[in-house]
């Protein structure tokens, strides 16, 4: 019977090598391959991101401008939604039913086991309503998340808004912004994002297979806490600022207003402007498109985007650099006569007066004077060509922080326009123009394009009798109040301080007994100019620059009123409001003289019309809308507009006031 | 036989393989204990988890253990018959009368436990095989005897089949490894290694390939034993047949499969790649092991395991909480157990006088060695999916009983091997 006993050894053969395969095999996957140990933790790692408060933004005071808000994205996980009352659950949440169900379908479509978002951002009161039912609803739950808040609706375009980052912008930030993130867009919100988004924290947790939550992954040693953003403490003052914001309403235009011994931004007022709020959450969508759409470009940054003749104001800044070149002294007059000839054509001056020495030619706005005087530094500048002496004038110019970026901390900051002598070379041929061909300079006109910020920041530099600090909104960053280097640096003008005392002056005679008198504040010496900007499209518009008080001055300031005429009518008694109010933190001039204000309606295509109402006021805008397009402030010193008529616009007389 | 067979059950027995079937079975409870491990139930003798009912099943064992110890080993010579009549009726009632869990009709379901009729058909088929082969004198070499024996193994098969549990009909095959050690010729199994070599290529390769090749290998043959006559019989009925399997290949492979078990194959032969899909199962099962590496990832520290990632952890692929948990090391640990089993259980066969012993011991050598080799190698990716447990490991009271019982049986016989039970 045992005739096939060594067959025992072949059997035991069959077992031991096909054991063996196993082994070999498992020796392959255990031991050579090691990328199944990815595969397992990619099953059940999860990186979760702890996303940190963002920070807050204040005012100079401590004032809360921008705070943030719970609000609650509601979830579902398809598979634990058991039948319910979808009608009351709608009527919980506020949704209409049928686009409710679809939704669910699309989750229930994506995933059974995952949870999706059904509706996002659900106010604190939706939620607590929600909340008291939600037991009925299993399946359903709530996750939190932060949404801005504006306790006061002021400052848009300053502090700017947040959005949900977009492809382009997560595929750009390798790794820093994932779907869904929040990411400033405009305002402090952009420029100082990395800042106020704070870092965000890694969680590593483990899921089941179902997605589920298991606790962390090696007892969090991997995970990094949430740093929550810097807080911001601005510049602006929310009491000034607001004031500011009720002034220009039913306006168009900027204010600008900066602490000159620091080059903190005061007050940044765009007018129109919106409410802050209005860009949040959910309806954010559809409101931005409303502000997109508003033929007044509410979402224009004026002070920083709008660029304007200067017009008058450029004045003082003209005899600051005549008297620095050595070529102009105070004393020295220059003749009126109602104007400036040059040969054919006259560039007027309203007011025929005697020869005017540098106060009074500031005093009593000059045109004449400061023809001659331009006259002087391009044509006559010792050892110079004209291309050189241009040269010259214009880096003095540029010095005053014209024609260039002031790098405020703002996005989309516009240089302005101040042309170069290869412009004019162009236009005339090398050496085939002088003083006489851009006349229109001398007087702020022609082709310089000013934003109200440079303004403003000119006037902080008069102020400070020949520097400046950078123009900034941002004062202090984070709790420990650190301030951005380059903010505490001082900017020279260019000119020695000695040069000054008469260009002061005549910026005080101007409030005194010059083309201002309206704005004067009792005790509160302002030195200031008016200005009315030439605007080829419309009405002029209002300009004033200043700063008090003339001693140890508090505050610069730029308005820019558009098609709003003259200087002193609208512009000065806005500023010396402003001055006022931010001195003296209270109004002593009599109501009327504020209400005018307030009360008046200067939209474009309105007659002077001290109405408020607002309802009128949106009539009004839907009738002017086609005109509106080509009243944009940009339009009016874009250089092909320009050089289409240069010679034209030597022809054409400048009034001022 | 002396007094004291008498008085002790365990008079004589070979303690080495109880040992180990001791050790198996509780690595196999630590094991399922950790694959359905979660903290609300972290007692190892909560009833109402996998690894609560282990232990009951466990105890049972040790009972039905003493049991199969105090009956006189003739009993289960005797009785083979019995037990084969038996589950054959089981076999088929559970077509009629079975409880439908997942397309099959192979558990009876009595109160909250259920019961597995064809794993106690492999025990009763061992038992009725070792009876006949080893009451007649038979000649396998022979086709008449070798008829009998087949229809012995065919009939439970068959059975089975209808259920249909292809992976426990396909354990039956270990019963010609039996036979060959008794003297069937080996043609049987080297058609058998042929005809799995065949079909595997037929599948990777296209047919005509195969045929080219397979009439060169022909007339190879041929030309070399030339000589000798009666060899060409032989050469040319072989080619036929593997042409012809060759052939029938793609018709079996697409019209007698069902579409679950093409997609296994496939997946096996990397012919389909559906980590998703159909290849869920294999794919986490073999990340789970492949994850484990050198030492594993400590007891209840597997997260493919304790996060449900492989599905039937605790019955049909409990090896991937070993391969986790205990990495290569715990891996051939075990696998070395089963070794040191087979190894000791053909020892034990050899040295029975019976035939009737002898061939049993065989059987539950090579029961328990298909078991082995197609549950690891389809949880690590060299076999397809065949849901068939891993002996005294996996979860399960029909597979614990129905292997303590083939086990035991040879144990009790063994204490007798000096005796000629007929």
């Amino acid at each position: 019977m045992n005739s096939f006993f060594q067959r025992k050894f072949i059997i035991q053969a069959i077992f031991i090598s096909a054991i063996f395969l196993l082994v070999a095999r498992l020796f392959y996957i255990q031991i050579i391959d090691d990328r199944y140990l990815d595969f397992a933790n990619n099953n059940v790692l999860r990186r979760l991101v702890v996303y940190p408060p963002r920070g807050v933004i204040y005012d100079r005071k401590n004032v809360l401008l921008v705070q943030n808000e719970p609000v609650y994205d509601l979830m579902a996980v398809p598979k634990s939604i058991k039948p319910f009352d979808t009608a009351l659950f709608c009527q919980l949440i506020e949704v209409e039913e049928d686009k409710f169900v679809e939704k669910l379908q699309k989750v229930r479509e994506y995933s059974r086991v995952k949870a999706s978002l059904i509706e996002k951002q659900l106010s604190a009161e939706t939620y607590a309503r929600l909340q008291e039912h939600l037991f009925q609803f299993p399946g359903f739950f709530v996750q939190n998340r932060t949404l801005r808040k504006y306790p006061s609706p002021i400052a848009a375009h300053v502090l700017g808004y947040i959005g949900e980052v977009n492809d382009k912008l997560i595929e750009l930030s390798k790794g820093d912004y994932r779907q869904g993130d929040y990411i400033g867009i405009s305002g402090i919100e952009r420029s100082y994002e990395k800042l106020l988004r704070g870092q965000r924290g890694i969680k590593r947790v483990m899921v089941d297979v179902f997605n589920r939550e298991q606790g962390s992954f090696d007892e969090g040693k991997f995970d990094t806490a949430a740093v929550p953003g810097d807080k911001m403490i601005t510049s602006l003052d929310a009491k000034l600022q607001q004031y500011g914001e009720a002034l220009m309403q039913n306006k168009v235009g900027s204010i600008v207003a900066i602490e000159p011994s620091t080059g903190e931004i005061l007050a940044f007022v765009s007018a129109p402007n919106y409410d802050p709020n209005l860009l949040v959450g959910r309806i954010r969508g559809n409101n931005y498109m409303k502000l997109l759409k508003d033929p007044l470009k509410p979402l224009f940054i004026r002070p920083i985007q709008a660029q304007y003749p200067p017009g008058s104001v450029f004045k003082p800044i003209q005899a600051l650099i005549g008297q620095q070149m050595g070529l102009i002294t105070p004393d020295q007059r220059f003749p009126c006569g109602g104007g400036y000839r040059i040969g054919s054509r006259l560039v007027k001056c309203e007011h025929n007066h005697s020869p005017q020495n540098m106060v009074e030619s500031i005093q009593n706005s000059c045109n004449a004077y400061y023809c001659w005087a331009f006259k002087t530094m391009i044509d006559n500048h010792p050892g110079m060509t004209v291309d050189q002496a241009y040269t010259a004038w214009r880096d003095a110019i540029e010095k005053f922080g014209i024609g260039v970026k002031l790098d405020i901390d703002l996005p989309n900051e516009l240089k302005g326009l101040l042309p170069t002598h290869k412009y004019y070379d162009k236009i005339y041929g090398a050496n085939h123009w002088k003083s006489s061909t851009v006349i229109s300079l001398s007087i702020g006109q022609g082709e310089l394009g000013i934003t109200p910020l440079q303004m403003a920041n000119v006037m902080a530099g008069i102020a400070n009798r020949g520097y400046f600090y950078r123009p900034h909104l941002v004062k202090a960053i984070g709790s420990n109040k650190l301030i951005r280097p380059e903010y505490a640096k001082k900017n020279s003008l260019g000119i020695d301080s000695k040069y000054f005392p008469p260009v002061i002056d005549g910026m005080e005679r101007v409030i005194l007994a010059g083309t201002a008198t309206y704005a004067r504040i009792p005790d509160i010496p302002i030195c200031g100019k008016t200005g009315t900007a030439q605007n080829p499209h419309g009405k002029n518009h209002s300009v004033f620059m200043g700063f008090a008080p003339k001693d140890n001055p508090k505050i610069a300031i730029a308005v820019f009123v558009e098609n709003a005429g003259y200087g002193a009518t609208w512009a000065a008694p806005i500023a010396s409001l402003m001055i006022e109010k931010y001195i003296r933190d209270s109004i002593t001039r009599p109501k009327a003289y504020e209400d005018r204000i307030l009360n008046a309606s200067l939209l474009p295509g309105d007659q002077f019309n001290a109405s408020g109402n607002i309802k009128k006021k949106d009539e009004k805008k839907a009738e002017t809308s086609d005109k509106k397009e080509e009243k944009k402030p940009v339009k009016q010193v874009k250089p092909t507009s320009v050089t289409q008529k240069p010679r034209e616009e030597k022809k054409e007389t400048t009034q001022k006031r | 036989m002396n007094q004291s067979q008498q008085t002790s059950p365990f008079y004589n027995v070979d303690w080495m393989t109880i040992i180990i079937y001791f050790c198996l079975v509780l690595i196999g409870w630590a094991n399922i204990y950790a694959a359905v491990y979660d903290a609300d139930h972290s007692s190892i003798f909560d009833m109402s988890r996998n690894y609560g009912k282990q232990l009951l099943w466990i105890s049972s064992s040790v009972l039905m253990i003493i049991i199969i110890l105090l009956i006189d080993s003739k009993f289960f010579n005797f009785s083979a018959y019995v037990f084969y009549g038996i589950t054959i009726i089981l076999l088929v009632a559970v077509l009629f009368v079975g409880k439908l869990v997942g397309g099959n009709r192979a558990w009876f379901e009595i109160g909250a436990f259920r019961l597995q009729p064809a794993e106690f058909a492999k025990v009763a088929t061992c038992l009725t095989l070792a009876r006949y082969m080893g009451s007649t004198n038979l000649k396998l070499a022979d086709l008449g005897d070798q008829l009998k024996c087949f229809t012995l193994i065919f009939a439970p098969v068959a059975l089975i089949l209808l259920q249909p549990d292809a992976g426990s009909a396909m354990v039956f095959m270990s019963f010609f490894i039996v036979l060959y050690r008794e003297g069937l010729p080996p043609f049987y199994l080297v058609f058998g290694l042929v005809s799995v070599i065949l079909f595997v290529l037929s599948l990777l390769i296209p047919q005509s390939y195969i045929i080219i090749g397979l009439i060169l290998l022909t007339g190879f043959l041929l030309w070399r034993d030339r000589r000798v006559r009666r060899h060409y019989f032989l050469i040319i009925g072989s080619a036929i047949l593997s042409i012809a399997l060759v052939t029938g290949v793609n018709y079996a492979f697409n019209n007698i499969l069902k579409p679950h078990q093409r997609d296994r194959i496939d997946l096996l032969l990397g012919k389909k790649v559906d980590p998703k899909g159909v290849g869920y199962n294999v794919n986490q099962s073999k990340i789970a092991i492949g994850s484990g590496q050198f030492l594993g990832k400590g007891y209840l520290k597997g997260t493919q395991t304790k996060y449900d990632f492989v599905p039937e952890q605790s019955t049909d692929f409990i090896f991937c909480t070993i391969g986790e948990e205990w990495g290569f090391v715990g891996s051939v640990l075990v696998l070395g157990l089963y070794t040191f089993l087979l190894m000791r259980i053909v020892v034990i066969a050899e040295r029975q006088r019976s035939t009737f012993s002898r061939i049993y011991g065989y059987g539950v050598a090579t029961i328990i060695f298909f078991h082995v080799f197609i549950n690891v190698g389809m949880t690590i990716g060299i076999m397809p999916v065949i849901g068939i447990p891993l002996p005294f490991i996996s979860y399960g009271g029909s597979s614990l009983w129905s292997f303590t019982i083939l086990l035991f049986i040879l144990i009790k016989l063994d204490t007798n091997r000096n005796g000629i039970i007929r």
